[in-house]
């Protein structure tokens, strides 16, 4: 009956959305097909990490903030909110229609549980640090206070409090984070480390799980009790583990993929060409950049050095010749595009290319290198195969313009990881950020000098200070000129050397309705629907 | 012949310990561990994590904890994909890679046969010739070259059969990696078969046999080919434990959820359980399969039953 009722609704919804847009014909079988990458290391929100888990958990839950299809943050669960004059007390009200999947009404006592279950250092989410805004967070992370001391609390039924430790302005958008989920106490007492799996797992999002065979396929079925069900299109939505990025393009070919998750370098040439309609490319969050141990020799101290070698690489040709997806050359740390802040840019970006290398030429010969005693450095990369092409780039240009001997190194990731962390054999080394936020300081911070990522071993107290006094920063405008400042006093110590920044990238059927690329590729399968084809 | 198996099967017992003991020492020495990530954890995180799985306690201490569990048959949690079990993944990966394994040995041996006792038959010939040939390009063009072929004619371009997926091994989805993979094999099996089977045409028993007026048809079918198919008997146990391990670029390529992915993901991600738990399963596995080799010789081959 009920499945009559809503495919009534369903109906309704359809014609008058029919009559009133543009008269757009839908398909009669409502699946998406999504390629999904790697397969998911997990279900459970609060032990989540990679994007892949993240882009399912976005289906199967939704946090006290959304987000629209363009990545504007807009409510969710919550349906309002008010920020404290000092912008350290955030107060949410929830939504009276929302429920869980197997009907019950979703509390601010989840909210409070689900909060404090992430941050419990039982529950060892590799994500915590996600919470560490919230006040108590990080020593109760640690072990020191009880979960309960947790700032979040619920004032009744509809509305929760959280208190942070000082004014953050890209808070809300934590809030959709697979971190700060809400989860079902009952089904998690139930089945405990088994409550994530189909059949078990209670969620509050548009799609609930049906199935999961790893490293296949898992598979969403629409929530007829999530609140807004009725603006869902949907139905059934598939994601493929899809590793294999050749295979991947292979079965979008044959038709069995309507998204792929990734497209491979390989291949762009061919796919420009055959399927340059259904190839979506827009701006990341996401930086490439190499660094440079500036705690040991050539580079301890040596900001010339630095400096020369950065001047030295032509990014234009980098992004033409090798990386060719329309990857954007990066003369600054923070990629552009996020809102309320002006990206820096070095301040020899404006040079031309031979006024250019003709400097770098100068500043490599003060730091004491010439042809007859040529600086003699090691590139160290993961192994990967465009990582190899823009590092031998990289060597081959250093070589061109200033003679440089070079070695190349690769390692697999985690010994890669390894070495670069210990600081000990690195020189040049390869790296990447993804922002984990819309915000520069997800950047800004990497070269704090008590970063766990800072592995240029970066230690400028002045840049610490700044870091420190952005953190406590309520006025938006004067915050955003402190972290240009900061960016700009990052780009002239060149602990680290921005080449280009990433893109997102991707095959979209044409009958797939409703993508809009948005710069933290967060993509939500109730905003898209399947037309007639 | 029962305290022959008993006697393989005890002997099976020290293999395993030494695979285990060095597998999972080995594991421990690669750089970087299963939470070392390009974020990494804060100190305290880390805690919590070395301490929800073991990993703070001393190094033999949880060799001998990993030991005393393989004994009671688990294998531990999965450090990778932590809301399962390695003893659930390899129960859900086994049966795939099994299915997939086996069915692309049926194909090798019943093909490879065939075209081994025709070119047997007709020793020198044009046709055996070209057989040969056929297989020697067979064994010398990976099926990682093959596979992306067969896609593109098969899936891509004719759009006969699926490009990937496995669909719970319905038959669509099984037939282009159940070709890809036994293509080298029936080319393997086809040779091995020639040779033995040439060998046995010359012998003095089957040249009694079609002096007696026998008809050429019996004579192959009951006098030769079981004695030519020992050698491919032999070769047999290994290539099937050998195919069911080794089939991950056929999984990778094909999509296939089979245990072969799970375990180079997991020696990637340092999946210590995970890495752990298939190395012994296929141990066990490449034991059982020699020792059911061994079995099968002693049933066809007299020789072998008397000693």
């Amino acid at each position: 009956m009920r499945r009559a009722i809503h495919a009534l609704v369903a109906s309704v919804v359809l014609v008058l959305g029919a009559t009133q847009a543009m008269a757009v014909e839908l398909a009669a079988e409502q699946v998406l097909r999504k390629g999904n990458g790697a397969e998911p290391q997990t279900l459970d929100p609060h032990k989540a990490e990679g994007v892949p888990s993240s882009n399912i958990l976005r289906d199967l839950y939704e946090g006290l903030t959304g987000e629209a299809p363009n990545g504007d943050i807009v409510p969710g669960a919550a349906e309002s909110w008010t920020i404290s004059e000092d912008g350290t007390v955030y107060t949410f009200r929830l939504r009276e229609a929302a429920r869980w999947s197997n009907g019950d009404p979703v509390t601010a006592q989840d909210f409070v549980f689900g909060l404090r279950r992430s941050a419990d250092p039982m529950t060892a989410s590799k994500y915590a640090q996600i919470l560490a805004p919230i006040e108590n967070a990080e020593r109760v992370v640690a072990g020191e206070l009880p979960v309960e001391e947790l700032a979040v609390r619920a004032l009744d039924d509809l509305t929760v409090e959280i208190r942070l430790k000082a004014p953050t302005p890209y808070f809300l958008g934590l809030l959709n984070h697979s971190s700060t989920y809400p989860v079902h106490r009952p089904s998690i007492e139930e089945h405990g480390d088994k409550f994530s799996r189909p059949g078990n797992l209670v969620g509050n999002g548009a799609y609930v799980l049906s199935e999961w065979v790893v490293q296949s396929h898992i598979v969403l079925e629409r929530n007829p009790q999530y609140w807004d069900d009725e603006n869902t299109t949907i139905n059934t939505v598939y994601y493929y583990a899809t590793e294999d990025q050749s295979s991947e393009l292979k079965r979008y070919r044959a038709g069995e993929l309507d998204y792929t998750y990734d497209v491979p370098v390989s291949q762009v040439a061919w796919i420009r060409e055959n399927l340059g309609d259904e190839l979506q490319v827009s701006t990341y969050l996401g930086v490439y950049y190499f660094g440079f141990n500036v705690t040991k020799p050539p580079f301890k101290d040596n900001v010339k050095l630095r400096r020369a070698l950065s001047m030295a690489i032509d990014r234009q040709v980098i992004c033409d010749k090798i990386v060719k997806l329309g990857e954007q050359p990066a003369y600054g740390f923070v990629p552009p595009g996020i809102t309320g802040y002006e990206s820096q840019v070095a301040d020899y970006a404006d040079l031309d290319r031979e006024a250019r290398f003709a400097e770098a030429r100068r500043l490599y010969r003060e730091a004491g290198y010439s042809e007859d005693n040529p600086l003699q450095v090691e590139i160290r990369y993961n192994t990967h195969e465009n990582h190899k092409k823009v590092s031998l780039a990289v060597a081959a240009m250093w070589r061109a313009v200033l003679g440089v001997d070079y070695t190349l190194i690769n390692e697999e990731w985690k010994v890669f990881l390894q070495t670069r962390k210990l600081k000990q054999d690195t020189e040049v080394f390869r790296a990447g950020w993804i922002g984990d936020y819309n915000d520069p300081y997800t950047f800004l911070e990497l070269l704090h000098s008590k970063h766990g990522i800072n592995d240029s071993g970066y230690n400028n107290p002045e840049y610490d200070a700044l870091l420190a006094e952005i953190a406590v920063q309520t006025d938006m405008a004067r915050r955003a000129k402190l972290m240009e400042q900061a960016e700009r006093m990052l780009l002239a110590d060149q602990p680290i050397m921005p080449i280009y920044y990433y893109v997102e990238k991707g095959l979209v059927k044409p009958y797939v309705d409703g993508f809009v690329s948005n710069i933290m590729d967060h993509h939500y399968t109730k905003h898209w629907r399947i037309l007639a084809h | 012949m029962l305290s022959f198996a008993l006697k393989r099967l005890t002997a099976a017992i020290p293999t395993l310990l030494v695979l285990i003991t060095l597998a999972f020492f080995m594991m421990r020495l690669a750089p970087g561990g299963p939470f070392d990530l390009e974020k990494p954890v804060p100190p305290e995180v880390r805690a919590n994590l070395d301490a929800a799985y073991g990993l703070d306690k001393p190094l033999l201490v949880q060799y001998a904890n990993y030991l005393g569990d393989v004994l009671q048959g688990d294998l531990g949690p999965s450090f990778q994909y932590v809301d399962y079990s390695v003893n659930e993944l390899i129960a859900q990966g086994f049966p795939v890679s099994l299915k997939l394994g086996i069915s692309a040995m049926i194909v090798a041996v019943v093909f490879g046969s065939l075209f081994g006792m025709i070119a047997a038959m007709r020793q020198n010939s044009v046709t055996d010739y070209s057989m040969m040939t056929v297989a020697m390009t067979g064994i010398s063009i990976p099926n990682f070259v093959v596979a992306p072929l067969l896609i593109l004619v098969f899936a891509v371009a004719l759009g006969w059969l699926p490009a990937g997926g496995w669909n719970n091994g319905a038959w669509p989805n099984m037939v282009l990696p159940v070709i890809a993979l036994a293509l080298p094999q029936v080319a393997y099996v086809a040779r091995i078969m020639r040779g033995s089977m040439i060998e046995v045409l010359r012998s003095n028993y089957l040249r009694t046999a079609r002096a007696k007026g026998l008809p050429m048809r019996q004579v192959m079918l009951r006098h030769a080919l079981k004695p030519a198919f020992l050698p491919v008997l032999s070769y047999l146990g290994p290539a099937t434990a050998g195919i069911i391990t080794g089939s991950v670029v056929m999984e990778q390529i094909f999509s296939i959820p089979g245990l072969g992915r799970f375990f180079v993901q997991g020696a990637l991600n340092r999946d210590y359980t995970l890495v752990l738990g298939v190395v012994i399963f296929y141990g066990a596995l490449i034991i059982v399969f020699n020792f059911l080799v061994d079995l099968l010789y002693s049933v066809l081959d007299p020789k072998v039953r008397a000693q």
